[in-house]
């Protein structure tokens, strides 16, 4: 060490305290609290706060849209000022549930051209549909002389004409005397009749859909066999033994399929035979068949725990039934299970295609300027508007796949297409194409994650490159071969405008899957949660009244997204802490 | 060729108690290049059998490169290329006729840092034999059992064989790696710095059980430690910018280096 020079002793690294002060001395700047680069970290915090309060935005609207459809609301009857023409066909009460209070679109204006202080009006449902032509009635504050909440106000859903909200005047058993609307015995005979009612429909959904859907299979299976016998390139010599044997089945089939038509009809009439008269909220009087009510509540007279009861009961009849009335009332199970059923054959075609692609990309293709461009494209596929893979899908799997199936195992029933026309199985296919790229770079990125040295130490123990892959490679990228589907299965679920091209439809008779042998019919075409919002929104005749159904199917979407989302997290936890990386 | 038994390496018959084959390995003239980049320069040298081979040097001067060519671990890179020949018993390790695969069936690897894969303990120890289609439960159970004594592991973890590896600690976890390299009876062993990642009472261990393993197979060892070499080994070999320097008995290179630059090297002056 050189001896220290005088001006050394303000040496950089600061004057020590007891070191006197050098005038040729500057001081370095002072220090700042503020660490450098802070004011970005406060960006970013930003943004992620934004991005947090529009998604939870949006969730809470959806949740609390969707789930306050199947909360009862009370029933409100309204009395109209003396002379008032807002009643409905000039009545001067009317009623229904409140919906909302909102200030009037239109500003009045004074006679000087001056703006009048906002007027409120109020948003009613109204529902009686049938007697009214519409569910929806908006009344200016100023009309309203008085509001009651009629304690026997029946809030009923109907089988085809929607909800009815009225008071009771009498109900005509068919097999009793006539019970007056104020009698106790009144609501214990309605659920009584509306029970019965219910049975027998059950009964007769049961001839029509089952058993008769079994005869008409059956002939339409004989009918095949006759025209392979007729119309065959070589008829067996027994032929006409076998035709008059099919012709005898068929007759027998017949026949059952009149005793089955008749016991229907029978059950239909008596369906009609039992009526209720009622008055709506703005005094109309009506009769229905008690048959046409599938259930009804009193909601003025619920307390809490009974409006909670009802809420649970209307969401698990929305989770478990089929629509009625154009989408517009009942459930929407079979779109639930279209989705899923779409969703986990997407998710069993796209996994093992994205992971072998993958696989060949990292492991065994020679990385140069060939794979790099599989790779962008591979990347680029995921930029594709989904409207391409459907028309992609419709010409590749329905029309060229799919026509030749029918073509080769299905040329009996042709022209009506078997597998050559949308259904679960092509559609499933298409989003398997559409979503492999996430498949296949979640993947790649799993594959490049696994450490140099358990392959080398798996190689150096004698194992093959595959059998490396298979033991080692592999199980332990399975965790972000998940993630990779996590993502894949989200978008395909939320996926609509390719579906429509290859096998949604509006309103699916039967489910893909289900008792009738071969149990699994991925021909069929089915129903899927996003079509169904795109058809309650904006295809069905009112969508004042469809924005409830809408919010509620939307969250049995986002439900339905979570589950699938949870089932395979909760797996690939599992999976994590099996190959949990080495530590210490 | 499927399976290279023993008898391909021409010692079926093992040489008598006290004597071994002095060229059991032989590296000819051995050269290799990463690229264009030369980093090993006409090696040559013979191994000897069942004896340890201590490889010194300082860092980068190509010790686990020639390690890593010995099993031929290093064919995986790409771009790389050799000259010369490395023979083992006889047989020339790049033989057309000799699969890889066979060759690493015989030569079993102990890395820097211990890579027990994500299995249980036992099934650590048999993957050699699982990957060579050796199912057979009480012929695994036997291996288990005998390389983990081999690897003077046994008592620690009798109880837990069927437990994730990674609960073991590090120093259990490259022992279990021994095991695991041993657990098919190869006839030579090859450790690159195998107690670089421990605590010295693990390495202690490690290098105890060198003494022991010794006794059945040919081990070719690299370490950065002196004292390590000096410790475990029958011959070293000092190798510097990718030559060999000196290559003799451990304590001809130690006390009595014939190079200069071996003698910096050993008395700790470079390095
Ligand atoms: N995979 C590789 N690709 C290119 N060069 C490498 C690779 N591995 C090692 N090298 C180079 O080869 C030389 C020898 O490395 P190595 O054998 O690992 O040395 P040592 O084990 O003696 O420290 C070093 O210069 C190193 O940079
Ligand atoms: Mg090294």
């Amino acid at each position: 060490m050189p001896p220290v020079a005088p001006t050394f002793a303000a040496s950089p690294a600061g004057p020590s305290p007891d070191t006197p002060k050098d005038p040729a001395y500057t001081p370095p700047p002072e220090p700042s609290f503020r660490p450098a680069g802070e004011s970005w970290v406060w960006f970013t915090s930003m943004g992620l706060a934004i991005g947090l309060v529009m998604i939870l935005g949006l969730l809470g609207l959806i949740i609390s849209n969707g789930l306050a459809v199947f909360w009862p609301k009370p029933v409100v009857q309204v009395q109209l000022v003396e002379g008032s023409q807002a009643g409905i066909r000039g009545s001067p009460t009317f009623g229904g549930e409140h919906v909302k209070t909102q200030e009037k679109r239109v500003t009045q204006l004074d006679e000087d051209g001056k703006p009048l202080p906002p007027a409120y009006e109020y948003q009613f449902y109204v529902a009686n549909r049938d007697a009214y032509g519409f569910s929806f009635k908006y009344i200016d504050r100023k009309e309203v002389l008085a509001i009651t909440h009629p304690a026997n106000a029946i809030v009923a859903e109907r089988f085809s004409l929607g909800t009815a909200i009225f008071l009771p005047r009498e109900l005509r058993p068919f097999e009793s005397a006539a019970i007056p609307g104020d009698s106790p015995e009144f609501i214990p005979t309605l659920e009584r009749l509306v029970q019965a009612g219910n049975e027998r429909r059950r009964e007769i959904r049961q001839i029509e859909r089952h058993q008769i859907g079994a005869i008409n299979r059956e002939l339409s299976r004989l009918h095949l066999q006759r025209r392979a016998l007729e119309h065959g390139p070589n008829p067996p010599a027994d032929a006409p033994a076998r035709l008059a044997a099919i012709d005898a089945r068929a007759a027998t089939l017949q026949a059952e399929f009149e005793g089955l038509a008749a016991r229907a009809r029978q059950l239909r009439e008596r369906q009609a035979a039992d009526t209720l008269s009622y008055v709506t909220l703005s005094g109309a009087e009506r009769v229905t068949p008690v048959a046409e009510i599938l259930d009804f509540t009193l909601p003025n007279q619920l307390g809490f725990f009974g409006k909670l009861r009802e809420f649970v009961v209307r969401f698990w009849k929305f989770l478990s039934e089929e629509p009625r009335a154009a989408n517009m009332e009942g459930g929407i199970f079979p779109a639930i299970f279209g989705t899923f059923v779409m969703t986990l054959l997407m998710s069993v075609a796209v996994t093992p295609f994205g992971v072998l692609a993958a696989i060949y990309l990292r492991e065994y293709a020679k990385q140069g300027l060939f794979v790099r461009c599989v790779r962008i494209a591979v990347n680029n596929l995921a930029g594709v508007p989904s409207i391409v893979f459907g028309v992609f899908g419709l010409g590749f799997f329905v029309y060229m796949v799919g026509g030749s199936i029918d073509q080769l195992f299905f040329s009996l029933s042709l022209p009506t297409p078997t597998f050559g026309t949308g259904g679960v199985l092509w559609a499933s296919a298409t989003l398997a194409l559409m979503t492999v790229p996430v498949v296949i770079v979640s993947t790649e990125e799993a594959l490049a994650a696994v450490s140099r040295g358990s392959r080398e130490g798996s190689l150096a123990c004698g194992a093959s490159k595959w059998q490396t892959i298979q033991r080692i490679v592999l199980p332990a990228s399975l965790p972000g071969i998940l993630t990779g589907l996590i993502l894949a299965m989200a978008r395909g679920a939320g996926e609509v405008a390719p579906l429509m091209l290859v096998g949604v439809v509006k309103l699916a008779p039967t489910l893909p899957i289900d008792g009738i042998p071969p149990f699994v019919h991925l021909e069929r075409k089915f129903m899927h949660l996003g079509f169904h919002i795109f058809d309650l929104g904006f295809q069905s005749p009112d969508s004042e009244a469809a924005k409830p159904m809408v919010f509620a199917t939307t969250f049995l979407l986002i439900l339905l997204v979570v589950c699938l989302n949870l089932g395979a997290i909760l797996i690939r936890n599992h999976l994590r802490k099996k190959y949990k990386v080495s530590t210490f | 060729m499927a399976l290279a038994r023993p008898s391909d390496f021409a010692h079926a018959s093992a040489p008598a108690p006290g004597t071994f084959n002095p060229a059991y390995i032989q590296v000819k003239n051995f050269s290799f290049y990463y690229g264009h980049n030369k980093v090993l320069h006409s090696l040559a040298l013979d191994i000897p059998e069942r004896q340890v081979t201590a490889f010194i040097g300082p860092s980068g001067c190509g010790k686990s490169t020639l390690l890593r060519n010995l099993n031929r671990m290093n064919d995986l890179i790409d771009g790389v290329r050799h000259e010369g020949d490395i023979t083992v018993g006889g047989r020339s390790i790049y033989d057309p006729l000799l699969e890889v695969i066979a060759l690493r069936k015989r030569i079993g690897m102990v890395f820097q840092k211990s890579n027990p894969f994500p299995k249980s303990i036992y099934e650590n120890v048999v993957y050699a034999l699982r990957v060579a289609g050796r199912n057979g439960k009480s012929e695994l159970d036997e291996v288990v059992e005998r390389s983990l004594r081999g690897a003077a592991l046994w008592d620690e973890v009798k109880d837990r064989l069927h437990e994730s590896a990674f609960g073991l600690s590090g120093g259990q976890q490259q022992r279990l790696c021994i095991a695991r390299a041993i657990a098919n009876r190869p006839e030579i062993l090859l450790m690159d710095e195998p107690c670089s990642a421990l605590d010295p009472i693990a390495t202690s261990k490690v290098e105890e059980l060198i003494h022991e393993l010794k006794k059945e197979f040919t081990i070719v060892i690299v370490t950065h430690n002196m004292q390590q070499a000096a410790r475990v080994s029958d011959r070293t070999a000092f190798f510097y910018l990718g030559k060999l320097i000196e290559y003799a008995a451990t304590p001809d290179i130690f006390m009595n280096p014939k190079n200069p630059q071996t003698e910096a090297y050993v008395s700790g002056r470079f390095g």
